[in-house]
C-alpha cells in the first residue's frame, strides 16, 4: 500500500518550493533530501541536540522534531539563508570565523539559527544571558567558550 | 620576507563553507541522486541465539529493494561471510574475537547487527525492518567487570574466563621495592563508561561504476586508507578498484577510527548488487548501541615511598572491560598502563592487566584512549600519599618528576606502537610553578578559610599527565603548484573539525613562500593519496603536519632548481616572496610559481598564452633530452615522514570546585591549563582543543556513563538521558598557559595536541571534590568516578556514617 501524499507549499529563505511529502515526513528530512538544502544537520532526532534548528516565521524551532506538512505556508530561514544579500557572511557567522566558534561545523548551523533569532529578541545580552542563549544546544568539539565569545561578537557587529 | 604564519592564529578557511551551510557530511553526499536507503535490525538482546530469521514479509514492503542476512553474506564473496578483521593483533590477545558483518548464529550485545534492509527511503526501510521476525534462545548475559571475571556465564564459549589478553611489562622488582618502603598504600579504584559522541554519527554511502568497473565509497571515517584496504578485502576487488572519499567529518573523537563497521561492508555490498547508489545513516540511538564507548576499568594499585612521598615501587593490576568483541585490539589497555606513569619516575614498576569480554557494545578508543584511566590511577595514588604524609600534593608530584636534564628518559617499557616509552623533550618542574600560579594553589587555603567563613566548601585538585603523541608508522603528503600559481596539497589522514586545512596550508606557505590564500589542503581521500594511516593518537599534525613540511620543502627545491635556470642566477640567491622567485636585491628578477610550473612540464600542445611558453619549440636545450634523465615533469613535492617513536606532549590541569553542603551540586569556579604541545603552529586551534577536551572531561567526570543493566540493556541511549554538558556544564572561562618545549623528533618540533584536554578529567575533578568535602568529612574518600551530585550525596551518607560510627 503506497503512502497517502500531501502537498505542500514550503517558503524556505525566500524561495517557494511545492512539495508531494507523505505526513510522516519531517521537515529536517524535507529540507535536506527533498530541497537538498543540507546545511540543517540532525544530530539527535529527538530535539535535544540542537543542531537541526531552524527558524520557522523567524522563532527557533526543532525541525526534526516538527513536520514538512506542519510548515505549510510558513517561512523558514535555514542556514543557507543567514548570509548577507551581497553573499558576505551575516554578522553571527562571521562572529564564529572570527571567534574560533566552531570546529566539525555539524552542530554549527543550529546554534547560527539560534543566535540570530536570540540576537533579534535581546541584540545586547550581558554574558550571562549571551551563555544561556546558547544553552539548549549541545556541542562536543568547542567547549563552548568561543561559542559564547562569539555571541557576544555577534551582538558587537550589530546582527 | 613575508611574516611566518607558523605561530600566528590564522583564522580557519574550512570556515567559510561551514558557516553558509555549504559542509559536505556523508549525509550530504548523492543528496542530489536517487539514493537508496537502509536500515539495520539490531539484536534487543545481549546475549541469545539466533534459531531463525523470517524475512517473508519484508519484500511486500512497497519500496524496499534487498534484504540481507547472514546467509547471503557469501553469495558477495565467501570472505564476507567470515569475521570481521581483528586490527590490532598482539602476542598477548591469545582469544580476540569480531562479530560478522551480520550476526551469525549469535548475538552478543544489544544493538549488534543482524539484518541490513535497503529501500527508497529510511522510513520504508525502517518500516521494513519492522517486520523481520527473529526467534530468539535467550542466554545470561555478562554485565560489568565483575561478573566477566567470576566467569559463571561465558560470553563466548570458546574464550574461558572472558579473559582476551593477559598482560604484563615490568621494570625492576615493584613487589620487592614496595615490601622494602618506608610506607605503603593500597587503592581500589574504578572508572565507568563514556563514549566519544561526535555529533554526527557513523554513516556511510557507495556507488558501483559498472563503466569503470569502481566502487567509490564515502565514509565518516578516521582512516579512509584503512576502510578501502578493509572493502576491498571483503569484496573481493583489487585495491585499486576502490576508491574511498572522507567527506567533511562531523566529529570523531576516537570512535571513527575502528573500520571496518558492518555497514561499511554491507552498503558497497549492496550497491553492486543493486546497482544503485546506497547510503546508510546512523540515528543517534543506534550510536549509542552499536558503535563503541571506552573508558570502563576497575584497577587495584599497591604502592611504597619514602617520607617524601618518593615512589620506591609502583604494582598496578587492572582489568579492562572491551565489550562484546575486540577488533581493535589492546591499544587502550596497553596506553593505560605505560601512560599511567605520567611525568614520574617510579623507581620500579610492574603493571598486569586482564582484557575482559562482556555482553555489552565493545571498546575502542576515545580521546584520551586510555591515558585517563591511568592518569586517574596514578593521579589518585600521589593524592593519597600526600594524604597519607601530610604533605603538601604539588609537592608530593614534584619530588617524582623526571628533570629537565634527564631526557630523552625511557621508562623501561613498550609503549602501544611496539616502540620504547622514551619521552623525548619536556620540563615538569617548570609546568608545575606555572600552574600553581594559574589556579592560585599557594593562596588557595586562604581562599578556603574566606569561603567557609560564608558557609561555603571548596576544594582544589591538580593533576599532571604525559601523552604519546604522533605516532607511526608514518603519514605522507603531495604538493603541486599548477600552473596559475595555485598549490594543491594532499594528505591521506582525515579531518574530523581540526583546523587541518588551515594548519597545513600555513606550514605550506611558511616553507614554499606562496600565499597562504592559493593553498589548498585535500585530506582523507585515496585517489589523491593512497598511501596513509589515519588521524588517532593526536597523531595529525606531528605526522601529516611533518610530511607536508618535507613534500614542500622538495617541490621548493625544485622551484629553485627551475627558477634559477631561468633567471639565469643561483639558487642560493634566490628568495620566494607571496609566490613570486626573485633574486634578492633586485626584485625586477623574478618569476611567479605558476610561471615556474609551466616550465617544469614540457608540452606538445598549446591550449593558451601561458602553455605556449612550455612547447618544444619554446625552451629547453635542444641538445638534451626535454625531461632530463633524473628528473621528472611537474612542479610536485612527494614525501612521507616516519619518526622512530613517539613525541611526549605534557600538561597540568588545576580546578577549584564548591560543593554545596546540601544538595552536593558541584561547581567549578575555577579550571586552569598549563599544556606543552612543543611548537604551536595556531594558537588559536590548540586553545580550541583544550577547551573542547576540557568540556569532554568535565562531562566524563561528573555526569556521563553507560547505564547497563544487569540484563545488558543501555537504559541511557538518548541525548535525553545521557548527560552530555551544555554550556551551563563546562567552567565559563578556562586559563590556558603554554610551555613549549620542542619536540627533538620531527622538523617543526611539535607535538600532538588533540586529546591533552580530557586526560587529567577525572584525576582532577576527583581530588577537588574530595578536597572540598574534606572540610567537613577528614577522612571523605573518592575511588570511583564519574561522580554526579546524586553520587556525592550518597558518599557523604555512607562515609559520614563510617566516620562517625
Amino acid at each position: 500500500m503506497s503512502e497517502e501524499l500531501h502537498d505542500v507549499r514550503l517558503m524556505v529563505n525566500g524561495a517557494t518550493h511545492e512539495l508531494r511529502v507523505p505526513a510522516r515526513r519531517l521537515l529536517s528530512d524535507a529540507l535536506r533530501h527533498d530541497l537538498r538544502l543540507t546545511g540543517t544537520h540532525v544530530g539527535c532526532e529527538h530535539g535535544v541536540c540542537g543542531a537541526c534548528t531552524v527558524l520557522v516565521d523567524g522563532a527557533p524551532m526543532r525541525s526534526c522534531l516538527m513536520f514538512a506538512v506542519s510548515a505549510e505556508g510558513a517561512e523558514v530561514t535555514t542556514v543557507e539563508g543567514l548570509a548577507n544579500p551581497d553573499g558576505s557572511l551575516g554578522p553571527v557567522q562571521q562572529a564564529f570565523a572570527e571567534c574560533h566558534g566552531l570546529q566539525c561545523g555539524f552542530c554549527t548551523p543550529g546554534f547560527l539559527t539560534t543566535i540570530t533569532a536570540g540576537l533579534r529578541e535581546n541584540p545586547t545580552p550581558t554574558h550571562e544571558e549571551a551563555r544561556e542563549m546558547v544553552a539548549g544546544n549541545l556541542c562536543r568539539c568547542t567547549g563552548y567558550q568561543n561559542i559564547v565569545k562569539a555571541v557576544e561578537r555577534a551582538a558587537e557587529l550589530g546582527s | 620576507m613575508t611574516t611566518k604564519l607558523m605561530g600566528q592564529a590564522v583564522q580557519r578557511v574550512e570556515d567559510q563553507r561551514f558557516l553558509r551551510g555549504l559542509g559536505r557530511y556523508v549525509d550530504d553526499v548523492a543528496v542530489e541522486q536517487d539514493v537508496l536507503h537502509a536500515a539495520v535490525l539490531r539484536s534487543p538482546h545481549a546475549h541469545a541465539r539466533i534459531l531463525d530469521i523470517d524475512v517473508s514479509e519484508v519484500l511486500d514492503v512497497e519500496g524496499v529493494h534487498a534484504v540481507y542476512t547472514y546467509d547471503d553474506l557469501a553469495s558477495c564473496t565467501p570472505q564476507m561471510a567470515e569475521p570481521l578483521p581483528l586490527l590490532i593483533p598482539h602476542p598477548s590477545l591469545t582469544h580476540g574475537r569480531t562479530q560478522h558483518a551480520l550476526a551469525k548464529d549469535e548475538v552478543n550485545y544489544v544493538g549488534e547487527a543482524i539484518a541490513f534492509v535497503v529501500a527508497d527511503d529510511r522510513y520504508v526501510a525502517e518500516d521494513a525492518v519492522g517486520r523481520i521476525r527473529v526467534d530468539y534462545e535467550l542466554l545470561p548475559p555478562v554485565v560489568g567487570v565483575e561478573a566477566a571475571r567470576a566467569a559463571a556465564v561465558l560470553v563466548h564459549d570458546d574464550v574461558p574466563g572472558n579473559v582476551a589478553a593477559r598482560m604484563e611489562q615490568s621494570v625492576g622488582d615493584a613487589p620487592a621495592a614496595i615490601a622494602a618502603a618506608p610506607h605503603r598504600l593500597a587503592l581500589d579504584l574504578t572508572v565507568e563508561r563514556s563514549a566519544c559522541m561526535p555529533m554526527e554519527g557513523r554513516g556511510t554511502v557507495a556507488r558501483w561504476d559498472p563503466d569503470l568497473n569502481r566502487l567509490q565509497v564515502w565514509t565518516s571515517t578516521q582512516s579512509s586508507t584503512g576502510v578501502r584496504a578493509a572493502v576491498a578485502v571483503k569484496m573481493g576487488l583489487d585495491l585499486g578498484q576502490v576508491d574511498v572519499i572522507t567527506p567533511d567529518v562531523g566529529g570523531g573523537f576516537g570512535v571513527k577510527i575502528n573500520h571496518p563497521w558492518p555497514e561499511e561492508l554491507l552498503v558497497p555490498m549492496a550497491a553492486r548488487a543493486l546497482g544503485r547508489t546506497v547510503k546508510f545513516t546512523e540515528d543517534r540511538r543506534e550510536h549509542f548501541i552499536s558503535s563503541a564507548h571506552e573508558r570502563g576499568q576497575v584497577q587495584h594499585i599497591e604502592v611504597g615511598f619514602d617520607d617524601d612521598g618518593r615512589l620506591h615501587g609502583l604494582d598496578v593490576e587492572f582489568w579492562h572491560d572491551h565489550g562484546a568483541f575486540i577488533p581493535y585490539g589492546l591499544i587502550v589497555p596497553i596506553i593505560t598502563s605505560t601512560q599511567l606513569l605520567g611525568p614520574y619516575k617510579p623507581q620500579s614498576y610492574r603493571v598486569r592487566f586482564e582484557s575482559l569480554y562482556t555482553n555489552t557494545v565493545m571498546v575502542t578508543p576515545y580521546r584520551g584512549a586510555g591515558r585517563p584511566q591511568g592518569c586517574y590511577a596514578m593521579e589518585r595514588t600521589m593524592d593519597a600519599i600526600a594524604d597519607y604524609l601530610g604533605k603538601d600534593r604539588a609537592e608530593v608530584r614534584a619530588v617524582n618528576f623526571i628533570q629537565p636534564d634527564e631526557f630523552p628518559f625511557d621508562q623501561g617499557l613498550v609503549f602501544q606502537d611496539g616502540r620504547e616509552l622514551e619521552y623525548d623533550s619536556g620540563d615538569y618542574p617548570a609546568m608545575l610553578e606555572k600552574t600553581k600560579a594559574l589556579v592560585g594553589w599557594d593562596e588557595f587555603p586562604a581562599f578556603r578559610a574566606e569561603m567557609a567563613a560564608e558557609g561555603r566548601q571548596v576544594g582544589i585538585g591538580l593533576a599532571c599527565y604525559v601523552e604519546g603523541t604522533g605516532v607511526g608508522p608514518y603519514e605522507g603528503a603531495h604538493v603541486h603548484i599548477e600552473t596559475n600559481g595555485k598549490v594543491k596539497v594532499a594528505t591521506g589522514l582525515t579531518t574530523q573539525g581540526q583546523g587541518h586545512a588551515t594548519v597545513f596550508a600555513q606550514l605550506v606557505a611558511d616553507e614554499l613562500g606562496c600565499s597562504f590564500e592559493d593553498v589548498e589542503v585535500v585530506t582523507g581521500d585515496t585517489r589523491r593519496m593512497p598511501y596513509a594511516v589515519g588521524t588517532f593518537a593526536s597523531r595529525a599534525a606531528v605526522m601529516s603536519g611533518s610530511a607536508i613540511h618535507l613534500a614542500a620543502k622538495r617541490a621548493k627545491e625544485k622551484v629553485l632548481r627551475i627558477a634559477a635556470e631561468a633567471l639565469e642566477a643561483d639558487e642560493k640567491d634566490l628568495q620566494i616572496v607571496d609566490g613570486v622567485v626573485s633574486v634578492k636585491g633586485s626584485p625586477g628578477t623574478s618569476i611567479d610559481l605558476g610561471t615556474v610550473s609551466v616550465l617544469s612540464n614540457p608540452l606538445r600542445y598549446a591550449f593558451d598564452e601561458k602553455s605556449k611558453a612550455a612547447t618544444q619549440f619554446s625552451i629547453g636545450d635542444p641538445g638534451k633530452p626535454p625531461v632530463a634523465e633524473d628528473d621528472e615533469p611537474g612542479l610536485e613535492g612527494k614525501d612521507f615522514y616516519s619518526p622512530e617513536r613517539a613525541t611526549f606532549a605534557s600538561g597540568m590541569h588545576a580546578v577549584i570546585v564548591e560543593t554545596d553542603p546540601e544538595t552536593a551540586e558541584i561547581t567549578i569556579l575555577k579550571y586552569a591549563v598549563v599544556h606543552d604541545c612543543g611548537h604551536l603552529i595556531n594558537p588559536m586551534i590548540v586553545e580550541g582543543q583544550i577547551h573542547g577536551g576540557v568540556a569532554q572531561g568535565v562531562g566524563g567526570a561528573l555526569y556521563e556513563r553507560m547505564a547497563y543493566d544487569e540484563s545488558g540493556q543501555l537504559l541511557n541511549a538518548s541525548f535525553m538521558d545521557f548527560l552530555m554538558p551544555y554550556v551551563t556544564e563546562v567552567p565559563d572561562g578556562i586559563d590556558i598557559d603554554h610551555l613549549e618545549t620542542p619536540s627533538p623528533l620531527n622538523p617543526l618540533g611539535i607535538k600532538g595536541a588533540g586529546e591533552a584536554g580530557v586526560i587529567p578529567s577525572a584525576a582532577v575533578f576527583a581530588a577537588a571534590v574530595e578536597d572540598a568535602e574534606r572540610g567537613r568529612l577528614p577522612d571523605f574518600t573518592i575511588r570511583a568516578m564519574p561522580i554526579s551530585p546524586s553520587e556525592l550525596f550518597h558518599l557523604r551518607e555512607s562515609q559520614g556514617q563510617e566516620q562517625t560510627s
